[in-house]
């Protein structure tokens, strides 16, 4: 019983020391934002790596989620003879859900986990160590370029997403199902507003999405044991942690944005 | 120097892409404009009362879909909804009486535009108007007399015990 109460004592100190430990770094490592301006080069490279080799998996993705949301959508509508409230049904559900929080799943997966397994592995062959041993500091040249680039990637891949998901349920809706192209749009149009769904919904939350699902990855990488089981950990860490804070995060800015 | 630069380009179509999706979003998938042009020739329709009827709601005739409304104004001397649509130039043989009804497909459906012809040999032109309009049939108003038919007319003969 005492020793129960004990173990669950030190993980809540552990998990707190780790919460300050990893707020610490996000310090550091927007402290290190002003180096990075002397060379946008590194940035461009983790773009690359972070966005450009992420966008077959979230096109493909937003091609089927919106696909299925059109089928999925007609076939409960078309009872009530509203299969022309199809484009709002899909747009909707992308532009405020889907889009975000899925692109933010899938990116954690894809891009997160290798950067927790880059940085992990670079800290297991002492590379960052001897980085400090010839005054480069890690902060500026490995963690803070890949930060920058994942937190720019996040929202234009989110981008990607909704909009190529609204197009598969064009696709489906209206070449396949049959429903009125112009009622389609019209009523999308009418449905979703600028601000309110568009910028709250795609720009705000992915933007809170890429700040938060790069640093678990960038922080996971950095505090990972350097064996090759500590980072198989720290990988699975940042996948299982960015889809339960993405998840959490995603509720309380829809009750923000979008409850009444 | 080669491979960097094959990888900023990468970079720059990524960037430039998700801008464009941004761009649809913006433009085509929310209200902010309507960027798709219109071939259509346009007519007029006086209503005394749209209904729900929306701008790019469907014109029908006999069915088949031969335009979209491209605007819907208050005439402010008449007190007339104006109801401009946009008809495809193929359909250029609409006879000048040809009357105009809102409808709403299914139940709770959408509202439409829905033209039957008439049997004039001259044909609508660009800017012609339909001079033979039904209204939207609102429920309230619809309920409303039938309320006061029941009230007023046909009172049911008092029963005698």
């Amino acid at each position: 019983m005492i020793d129960g109460l004990r173990r669950l004592g030190r993980s809540t100190l552990r998990w707190f020391n780790r919460l300050g430990r990893a707020t610490l770094f996000l310090l550091r490592l927007l402290g290190a934002l002003a180096a990075l301006g002397k060379r946008p080069g590194l940035i461009v490279k983790q773009l690359y790596s972070l966005g450009v080799l992420s966008l077959p998996i979230i096109a493909m993705s937003g091609l089927f989620v919106g696909m299925v949301l059109g089928l999925q959508g007609y076939a409960n509508l078309v009872d009530f003879g509203a299969t022309s409230s199809l484009g709002t049904v899909v747009a909707l559900s992308l532009v405020r859900e889907l889009g975000p929080v899925l692109a933010a799943l899938l990116y954690a997966a894809r891009a997160g986990s290798a950067l927790t397994a880059e940085i992990g592995l670079m800290k297991a062959t002492e590379q960052l160590a001897a980085m400090q041993m010839m005054a480069v500091d890690p902060f500026a040249r490995v963690f803070a370029p890949r930060f920058v680039a994942g937190v720019i990637a996040m929202p234009l891949l989110a981008g990607i997403f909704t909009a190529i998901g609204i197009l598969g349920g064009y696709f489906v809706a209206v070449q396949q199902l049959g429903v009125d192209s112009g009622a389609f749009w019209s009523q999308m149009q009418a449905a979703v507003r600028l601000v309110d769904d568009v910028i709250n919904g795609v720009v705000v939350k992915s933007a809170v999405f890429g700040w938060v699902a790069n640093w678990i990855a960038v922080f996971e990488g950095y505090d990972a044991i350097p064996t090759s089981e500590g980072i198989s950990l720290a990988t699975t860490r940042t996948v299982v942690n960015t889809a339960l804070v993405v998840l959490a995060l995603d509720f309380m800015l829809t009750a923000i944005f979008f409850g009444v | 120097m080669g491979t960097l630069k094959k990888l900023e380009l990468a970079v720059g179509i990524f960037v430039a892409l998700g801008l464009a999706a941004f761009f649809m979003l913006a433009m085509k998938v929310s209200n902010i404009a309507d960027l798709g042009e219109d071939k259509g020739y346009k007519i007029t329709a006086r209503f005394e009362n749209v209904g729900g009827l929306k701008v790019r709601a469907p014109v029908t005739m006999g069915g088949v879909r031969i335009g979209r409304v491209v605007g819907i104004d208050l005439d402010p001397r008449s007190y007339e909804a104006v109801v401009i649509l946009s008809i495809e130039p193929k359909y250029d043989r609409l006879p000048t009486d040809s009357s105009a009804s809102i409808l709403t497909s299914g139940v709770l459906g959408e509202q439409y535009v829905g033209l039957e012809p008439g049997g004039m040999d001259e044909y609508l032109k660009s800017g012609g108007s339909l001079k033979l309009t039904q209204s939207a049939l609102v429920l309230e108003k619809l309920i409303g007399r039938m309320l006061t038919n029941a009230a007023s007319g046909d009172k049911p003969p008092a029963k005698t015990p």
